[in-house]
């Protein structure tokens, strides 16, 4: 069904990861444990949540979409800008590879990144807390869709830029005050009235809010809504992806 | 048919025109030569053929196959050795030449692979991370990339550049062999005695464009001049020979005069003029015209 040079191209990006384990997944793991440590005890008895979850428990889901979201993103847009960088993406370029099987490469590994790293905080994390699971397949399909979204928009960096710092601008000033302003640390209904409406402009916000409903059957917003605003963000990214794929913008000059 | 056939060929960045209605058209089993100085348009015509880099105009096929339309037939049939040393520091040689195999859709090749390091002396670095290759190993498994999938047609973009002598041999000794066998091979090259006795046709660029094609002697014939260089031990070098000197250094212990002379027959005049005058030869080196000299003239616009 799929082409060897799609397998491969999807096998050499997962390996690319996996032969620096340390960096690409025990090093966010650990960052996500030592922010429910650190924001956990600090915040506990401050932040108003769903009734009847404590904000360990509340924390638990926002860290691992955090996590997903962020590893996702770096795995597709690093393991792009090196290879232009240091040149070797020429030999994807000389190959039979389309851009579809290019796009669909790429995509798969950063969302198995996402994953892995996202199953390994969920694992460690879920000691800290007792978690419920009021509907899995939502826990499923945000963390797929959510990886995926952010798979695609670090194949758009990766693709654009040309520079390291160019990168780290697009994941400082793009990526991290999405995360971090999308509720993966509080309920924006603790927020004030004029910050809970510029989150609804957040993407970011109704994954992890649909992501964090799979687990209390509880959400800020339907999560019909949430994810028909994540599907929606995804085509609209998979559609610029293979476009700029198509084109060759700034891979073939 | 046409290994490579490149129709109208126009490329531009931004106001530069890199190259200018370029058509060329290589032959199967020819050995064929591009050769241009920095800047000339050589690496953006091997890019557009690699379908590296888009053309603004015009088409090129590798074997019938276009290589944006047919893209997929068109890179099976070409093996690619970029100019720049790159690499993917995470893998090691096997490794990267088993990933290469896999993105042109082959599967099991370890026995053309192992071929391929053998031929290249890369057997025992087949382990070996890429990261710690010297710069000559890493050009070897850039070869070996390129001709992981055998293609019919194996393109060189200054594959020996910066390399030591026993690589330009058994790299030489490897592609003479594949082009024996029938692989049609085009090399970009500064190292013109490279090109003089490799290739069996050349194209010369400049500027974008194509300022000669032909065989490698047919362009060699083009400049009839050789050089005779005369030191003399006694005597003075006759007035008649005066017209024919190119160059002359009287600071040596023997004065040494460098004469041109169009064909061997002139060389006895020459000879019989410095006995009539008297004149004795300490030393005589008589050099032949060659792809360098044709270079220089057709690149100043002399031999086109």
């Amino acid at each position: 069904m799929f082409s060897v040079s799609f397998r491969t191209l999807l096998s050499k990006e997962v390996l690319r990861f996996w032969k620096v384990a340390a960096q690409t997944i025990a090093a966010p793991v650990l960052s996500s444990v030592l922010y429910l440590l650190i924001f956990g005890h600090v915040l506990e008895s401050h932040v108003e949540v769903f009734p009847g979850v404590s904000y360990i428990a509340f924390l638990v889901p926002g860290l691992v979409m955090m996590s997903v979201l962020q590893n996702s993103f770096a795995n597709s847009s690093s393991s792009l800008i090196q290879s232009k960088i240091n040149g070797s993406l020429v030999f994807v370029l000389l190959a039979p590879v389309s851009y579809w099987e290019f796009f669909g490469a790429y995509l798969l590994s950063a969302i198995a990144r996402g994953l892995i790293v996202g199953a390994g905080v969920f694992v460690i994390t879920a000691w800290f807390a007792s978690l419920s699971f009021a509907a899995p397949w939502w826990i499923l399909i945000f963390a797929l869709l959510s990886a995926a979204i952010l798979g695609a928009m670090g194949m758009i960096a990766g693709i654009w830029a040309d520079k390291f710092d160019q990168l780290a601008t697009f994941q400082n000033f793009l990526i991290m005050p999405a995360t971090f302003l999308s509720g993966v640390f509080y309920s924006i209904h603790s927020l004030p009235a004029f910050w809970q409406t510029i989150s609804h402009f957040n993407p970011f916000f109704y994954m992890v809010d649909g992501f964090r409903y799979g687990f209390f059957g509880q959400s800020d917003v339907n999560p019909w809504t949430s994810l028909t605003i994540v599907v929606l963000f995804f085509v609209f990214l998979a559609r610029l992806t293979i476009r700029l794929l198509k084109s060759g913008y700034k891979l073939r000059h | 048919m046409t290994a490579i056939a490149i129709t109208n060929i126009d490329k531009s960045y931004r106001s530069l025109k890199a190259l200018s209605g370029v058509s060329l058209a290589i032959e199967r089993g020819e050995f064929f030569g591009l050769l241009g100085p920095n800047g000339a348009g050589k690496t953006t015509l091997i890019s557009i053929i690699a379908g590296l880099t888009r053309a603004d105009s015009g088409r090129v096929s590798i074997l019938g196959h276009d290589v944006v339309t047919d893209f997929r037939e068109a890179r099976r049939k070409l093996g690619v050795v970029p100019q720049e040393l790159v690499f993917d520091p995470f893998f090691t040689v096997r490794e990267t030449l088993r990933l290469q195999s896999g993105y042109f859709g082959l599967k099991n090749n370890d026995d053309w692979i192992d071929e391929v390091m053998n031929n290249l002396d890369l057997d025992d670095k087949a382990d070996a991370n890429m990261r710690s290759l010297s710069g000559g190993m890493k050009r070897r498994v850039l070869v070996a990339q390129a001709l992981v999938h055998k293609p019919p047609v194996i393109m060189l973009d200054e594959p020996t550049a910066g390399v030591d002598v026993e690589l330009r041999q058994t790299l030489w000794q490897f592609i003479g062999r594949l082009n024996r066998e029938g692989h049609t091979i085009v090399l970009t090259t500064h190292y013109l005695e490279e090109a003089q006795a490799l290739c069996n046709r050349i194209a010369m660029m400049k500027n974008g464009r194509i300022v000669a094609l032909d065989t490698t002697d047919a362009l060699i014939k083009r400049v009839s001049e050789s050089q005779l260089t005369l030191q003399l031990k006694e005597g003075a070098l006759p007035d008649s020979l005066q017209p024919l000197v190119s160059n002359c250094d009287l600071s040596r212990p023997l004065k040494t005069y460098t004469l041109r002379i169009d064909n061997y027959a002139e060389l006895e005049k020459i000879l019989a003029q410095l006995r009539e005058n008297g004149t004795t030869i300490g030393d005589m080196q008589l050099k032949q015209a060659d792809l360098e000299d044709v270079f220089i003239q057709i690149m100043n616009g002399e031999a086109g």
